[in-house]
């Protein structure tokens, strides 16, 4: 596909430090390839303000290959963009026209506070994860070949499906309850859907849920809103099992 | 079992929503029921619904279905606003920019804007009716117009009789004579050796219909009580799947069916309930 170049401004959120106000600065930035990502663009911008003797954007990113979980952003209203089932670092500007205005915001939720500018400490997933998402397995050089179990392929699938969850945060950044049920409802489902994953699936839920309480986190009001914004298109079904798993781990 | 699992994690405040909801859906069946009897246009519309209206108000097992519906508005509404609550501080700061209507359809998104004004809907509407039925000294009582021929060739001679319970009539003459008095507001009692004799029915028909079809307020009533129903469809269209995804009852063999039934309810029950005030009012004679 030929690209061109499009002129655009940005809205972009600017914050110091966690303690800091922020606000929202605007940016022309002109001569941007259509064939660039939404992060090369703002490699862009940045080189740009360093050129004026300016504080560069912070932003989160790794891989740029919509897998490693890393990049986040709220662009013109919507997690990761405008596209659908794609991760920032994937969206690309041929999505934007020429002369468009871009909001560029963090995520927000009490659960991720802003560390500068759009980039929001996440640490409360791995807190969720810690506190029951793994299988315990003795590593002491006994371990039984994992094809020694049998899945059965529905279940290995919509485990695999679960597992695709790369942890970026848009379920909690869409919904307007700042709720991470969809991210605890696939890394709840990717282990209880497996026979591995049975022997604590009581334990785990109960505790998942508890540590998702208490990061602040809101309650799920089943808008659906992280099932549409999920780059890797987790589906609402896991927030179900989830709902059943924790419903017979209580009254166990 | 964590102490509170039930009563007060994220997951347990969505349950209890969905089964004080789902009972909720279940009492606006009955009530829907209860209520399209106004459309019947029978000679007995109006005693056939008052028995019903006694029957509702004094049977055991309705009285108990009705505590568990109290109970259920009142928890259902508590248990949001805490949601509410808790959800706003879930993101103490906003975006300057927020495309909601990409992701989520409207109602979802104002689900408690549309469950307080059902709320204030239920209070002006047991105001209205329920407190009077049960409370009000001046509640009217259901009597007929029974027409007596005295004699052949002479004009027939009507008079008010009360219809007691027990299935006989009472001349509403007979209180101004001073042959009965009435206390309790439906007990009937001979004056001379103060017997309890008979029990009235009260008239709720009348009470229903004289509301919609008021001169002044009428019209007012009947706009708003549409609008109440309006506002109860969009509350449904997105609640009543919601509910059984929050109990865990997501299966895409079963999915489609929920969601069309769900949107169906929301449409049919509400409009049914809309569609008596508007008889009432413009319609009957």
């Amino acid at each position: 596909m030929a690209s061109k170049s499009i002129n655009i401004n940005l809205k972009i959120w600017r914050q110091k430090d966690a303690k800091s106000k922020g606000q929202i600065e605007t940016y022309k930035l002109d001569n941007v390839s259509t064939a660039s990502s939404f992060l090369e663009m703002l490699d862009q911008l940045n080189e740009q303000l360093i050129n004026e003797r300016k504080e560069p954007v912070a932003f989160d990113h790794d891989c740029r290959e919509g897998i490693c979980g890393m990049c986040s952003l709220y662009i013109n209203g919507r997690a990761h963009g405008p596209a659908s089932k794609v991760t920032t670092c994937q969206l690309h500007m041929r999505s934007f026209k020429d002369g468009d205005t871009i909001y560029v915001e963090p995520w927000r939720s009490k659960a991720f506070p802003v560390v500068k500018d759009l980039i929001v400490d996440r640490s409360a997933f791995d807190r969720i994860q810690q506190a029951g998402g793994f299988v315990s397995v003795n590593t002491s050089g006994r371990t039984i070949d994992a094809n020694a179990t049998p899945v059965p392929k529905h279940d290995a699938d919509r485990a695999f499906e679960a597992a695709a969850c790369i942890g970026c945060g848009a379920c909690v950044a869409s919904c307007k309850n700042g709720s991470a049920m969809l991210f605890v409802g696939a890394k709840v489902s990717q282990y209880a859907l497996l026979p591995q994953g049975k022997v604590e699936a009581t334990e785990r839920v109960l505790n998942m849920v508890r540590q998702m309480d208490d990061e602040g986190f809101g309650n799920c009001t089943n808008t659906g809103a992280c099932e549409v914004e999920c780059p890797k298109g987790i589906s609402l079904e896991n927030i179900a099992r989830m709902n059943r798993e924790y419903l017979f781990a209580s009254v166990k | 079992m964590a102490k509170s699992a039930l009563l007060k994690s994220s997951l347990a405040k969505k349950y209890w929503m969905a089964l004080t909801g789902l009972f909720l859906c279940l009492f606006l069946i009955g009530h829907l029921l209860g209520n399209l009897q106004l459309l019947s246009t029978g000679k007995d519309a109006a005693l056939n619904f008052n028995k019903y209206a006694l029957f509702m108000t004094t049977n055991p097992a309705v009285k108990l279905l009705s505590y568990l519906t109290y109970f259920s508005i009142l928890f259902h509404a508590v248990d949001g606003i805490v949601l509410t609550v808790q959800n706003k501080k879930a993101r103490p700061v906003g975006y300057v920019k927020n495309s909601a209507s990409s992701n989520t359809i409207w109602a979802s998104r104002n689900m408690a804007v549309l469950g307080t004004l059902i709320l204030v809907f239920i209070v002006t509407h047991m105001t209205n009716f329920w407190a009077v039925m049960h409370f009000d000294k001046k509640m009217p009582l259901q009597t007929v117009t029974i027409e007596s021929e005295v004699m052949p060739g002479m004009p027939p001679q009507t008079q008010e009789m009360y219809v007691t319970v027990e299935g006989s009539y009472i001349p509403v003459a007979a209180v101004e004579q001073g042959m009965i008095s009435i206390q309790n507001r439906t007990e009937v009692y001979r004056t001379d050796n103060n017997l309890k004799i008979a029990h009235l029915y009260k008239d709720l028909y009348k009470i229903t219909v004289e509301f919609f079809k008021d001169a002044k307020w009428g019209l007012i009533a009947t706009i708003l009580y549409v609008f109440s129903m309006l506002v109860l469809a969009f509350h449904l269209y997105h609640g009543f799947g919601s509910a059984f995804q929050s109990l865990g009852l997501n299966n895409p063999k079963y999915n489609l069916l929920i969601k069309n039934f769900g949107k169906a309810f929301a449409i049919i029950v509400p409009l049914l309930f809309a569609v008596i005030p508007v008889y009432i009012h413009f319609f009957l004679k």
